[in-house]
């Protein structure tokens, strides 16, 4: 005969037991975590696969831009400059257009992102040193792309007058550029983009994993166990999100590597600071998806609300579209997202170098969000099944 | 302990003393008025048709629930607002198997001891496995397990930090006989020792084994006792009948059916149970049939299963 209790009562341990109790629900967390595949490969590939898209499609060297270029002369100038457009990779010559009119059409119709227009007499010009005018115009719809084109023009034309001996060597650009930015004069800089994919990837990923931890216990029954043992909500609650301060710590130091061996990004200030506001950053997210879970039925209930969630903070945190261009009431609602904090974080340390105390009002502001979103969680959180 | 002392034998000697606990869910009462208590060292059993409000009573014990009105103690603390020490001193094994399936039998075990702050809780986890002979599944995912060997880890993990109170919801539902003699026997071993256990199950053999049984019924606590209290409180008469001839049982079992002063009529075998609450009219049905030669009549006591149908369709007839 099986016995189901043992001879002698093991023996407990005095007191609360607050941290160890945590620590019971963090181990049973890890192992849980390591038994889901779908999740252990979600935490690698998600942001590899985001940084990546993301990174190459924003690549600073754009190649082989479709361009149109309209020649009002034909001499062995003019062939030459359209020699070293080509060899400079930038851009491709696709069409030739012989109007401006049908020049504009193709820019419109988007078969070119770029169009250059050479005016008639242009030798001559050059040569009396007039300085003529050549008209670029650029769908600027992608700046980044735009930008550096439009530099990489000026050093090829001139190379090419040198080649040709048009103007004597000791002349510095004999011409003008006048550019023409279509459908988005504003550029920014590309640098914006890996740090702010830190703050979207780990407000994505750390959503979801805490969003269902509460629904999916319901679920699967195991809630009633949970509840009827001797265990508090905060003391499930941070056995739940401690796993993931680690999760998304790993996620954040494999980015910022990316970001920096991949795509050049300096991290001009300290990284323990960085660090730091990340975890923040992270555990705030954490609680964010964890509320969720406290409210929501079930687990496709708590996917929606973080899909809701997200929407939002990828429009109004400043990731895609400047702060500061944003009527004054979107700024408010950005301001209540622990994302928008965050990207002014990493951006300020990263690319200027900032330190903390320059950065205060964002820290604190991320301190409040966590608590506050905490509080929710554990009042939510139903310590019953009624 | 700020429970008002409400029994007359004193708090030490109860384990569970309720009174009037009510609860509703969406407007429909699942438990109505109940009051119960619980001598410490017994095996209370618990019986009732499905959906009777068993399972939400015991949630009410454990501090699962909130009932809306009444009060009550379990292991002397109030079930309104001390669940948290209730919680460390009981042990409850859900209907539904509620453990960890992902985990495995040992990790399971594991994390209860370390919720309980059990000092060594991998040595504990792995008495409990030798113990419940679970040896060489130990590393097993819980979701892996059959049927029986997973009501076997339930009972090892809600009896790990030896509480001072089970709360069994139908643990032997669909384990094989001799796992549930076997279990049976260790209840009784640890009431022995002092451990009240309460137990709900729908089998009468195992309501037999208890020391004292609740019938509910509607969320209504129709019976309680011993088991010959319960039948002895019945006040149903029943006699035997029997007959060579099964087609002339069968025949006889419509028409008593249908008989005024007969209230039940169950088959056993090649013999009817045939039970009234009216003595009288009981004798004067029977009496008609009596003179047939090929009827063998005699007076028999209720089974607790006579007395368990017809609480269920008096309170059926009361409350529907």
């Amino acid at each position: 005969m099986t016995k189901l209790i043992p001879d002698e009562a093991p023996r407990r341990r005095e007191g609360r037991g607050f941290w160890r109790k945590v620590w019971a629900v963090l181990i049973k967390e890890f192992i849980q975590l390591k038994r889901d595949r779908v999740s252990f490969a979600m935490i690698i590939m998600i942001p590899l696969l985001q940084l990546l898209l993301f990174g190459y499609a924003i690549n600073t060297t754009p190649r082989n831009l479709p361009t149109a270029v309209l020649l009002q002369e034909n001499n062995d100038l003019t062939r030459a400059i359209l020699a070293a457009l080509q060899n400079t990779r930038y851009f491709k010559v696709t069409e030739l257009p012989k109007t401006e009119a049908a020049m504009d059409r193709l820019l419109a119709s988007g078969k070119v992102l770029f169009a250059v227009e050479i005016p008639a007499n242009f030798e001559r010009a050059v040569r009396r040193g007039d300085k003529p005018a050549m008209l670029v115009a650029a769908d600027a719809t992608d700046p980044v792309a735009a930008g550096s084109a439009i530099s990489a023009l000026g050093m090829a034309v001139q190379t090419a007058l040198k080649h040709e001996r048009a103007v004597p060597d000791s002349v510095q650009m004999p011409f003008e550029i006048r550019t023409h930015a279509r459908y988005n004069p504003a550029g920014k800089t590309e640098l914006n983009i890996v740090p702010g994919l830190v703050g979207t990837i780990l407000t994505m990923t750390m959503l979801v994993f805490t969003a269902l931890s509460v629904t999916r216990e319901i679920e699967r029954g195991t809630m009633e166990t949970l509840l009827s043992m001797p265990i508090t909500p905060v003391e499930i609650m941070l056995g739940k999100i401690i796993p993931y301060v680690f999760v998304g710590f790993i996620q954040a130091t494999m980015i910022v590597l990316l970001g920096v061996f991949v795509f050049g990004v300096p991290i001009l200030g300290s990284i323990w600071s960085l660090a730091l506001l990340s975890t923040l950053f992270i555990a705030s997210n954490l609680a964010t998806g964890y509320s969720f879970s406290t409210v929501a039925q079930n687990q496709l209930q708590a996917m929606q609300m973080t899909l809701m969630y997200f929407l939002p903070n990828i429009l109004l945190s400043g990731f895609m579209f400047p702060f500061a261009g944003m009527p004054v009431w979107a700024q408010w609602i950005g301001e209540a997202m622990p994302l928008t904090h965050y990207l002014r974080i990493v951006r300020a340390i990263m690319l200027k170098g900032s330190s903390i105390s320059e950065l205060q009002y964002d820290a604190l502001a991320l301190v409040v969000l966590t608590l506050v979103t905490m509080t929710i969680a554990v009042t939510r959180f139903r310590r019953t099944l009624d | 302990m700020s429970a008002p002392a409400v029994s007359q034998s004193g708090a030490e000697d109860i384990a569970i003393d309720v009174r009037h606990l009510t609860k509703t869910f969406d407007g429909r009462a699942v438990v109505r008025d109940l009051s119960m208590q619980v001598k410490r060292g017994t095996i209370y059993g618990f019986l009732g048709p499905n959906g009777s409000g068993k399972t939400t009573t015991i949630r009410m014990l454990c501090g699962l629930l909130t009932p809306d009105s009444g009060t009550g103690t379990c292991l002397g603390y109030d079930i309104l607002t001390e669940t948290e020490k209730i919680k460390s001193q009981i042990g409850y094994m859900t209907q539904r198997f509620s453990l960890y399936q992902d985990l495995s039998v040992r990790e399971n075990l594991e994390f209860v001891g370390r919720i309980y702050g059990i000092e060594k809780p991998a040595a504990a986890a792995r008495a409990a496995i030798e113990r419940l002979g679970l040896s060489g599944r130990e590393d097993q995912l819980a979701g892996e397990l059959s049927g029986g060997w997973k009501q076997r880890l339930a009972l090892g993990a809600c009896t790990l930090p030896s509480p001072q109170l089970l709360l069994l919801d139908e643990p032997t539902a669909g384990v094989d006989p001799k796992a549930r003699r076997d279990f049976w026997n260790e209840i009784h071993a640890l009431a022995a020792d002092g451990l009240t256990v309460l137990v709900s199950t729908h089998y009468m053999d195992e309501a037999e084994r208890c020391h004292e049984i609740a019938y509910i019924a509607y969320g209504e606590l129709l019976a309680r006792g011993t088991v010959a209290e319960v039948i002895a409180a019945s006040h149903l008469t029943t006699y035997t009948v029997s007959s060579n001839d099964s087609s002339v049982l069968a025949r006889l079992t419509d028409e008593l059916s249908s008989a005024p002063g007969i209230d039940m009529v169950a088959p056993f075998g090649a013999s009817l149970h045939v039970s009234g609450r009216d003595k009288d009219a009981l004798e004067a049905a029977v009496a008609l049939y009596r003179g047939r030669k090929e009827l063998d009549w005699k007076p028999s006591e209720a089974s607790l299963e006579d007395v368990f149908i017809d609480l269920m369709s008096k309170a059926k007839d009361n409350f529907q």
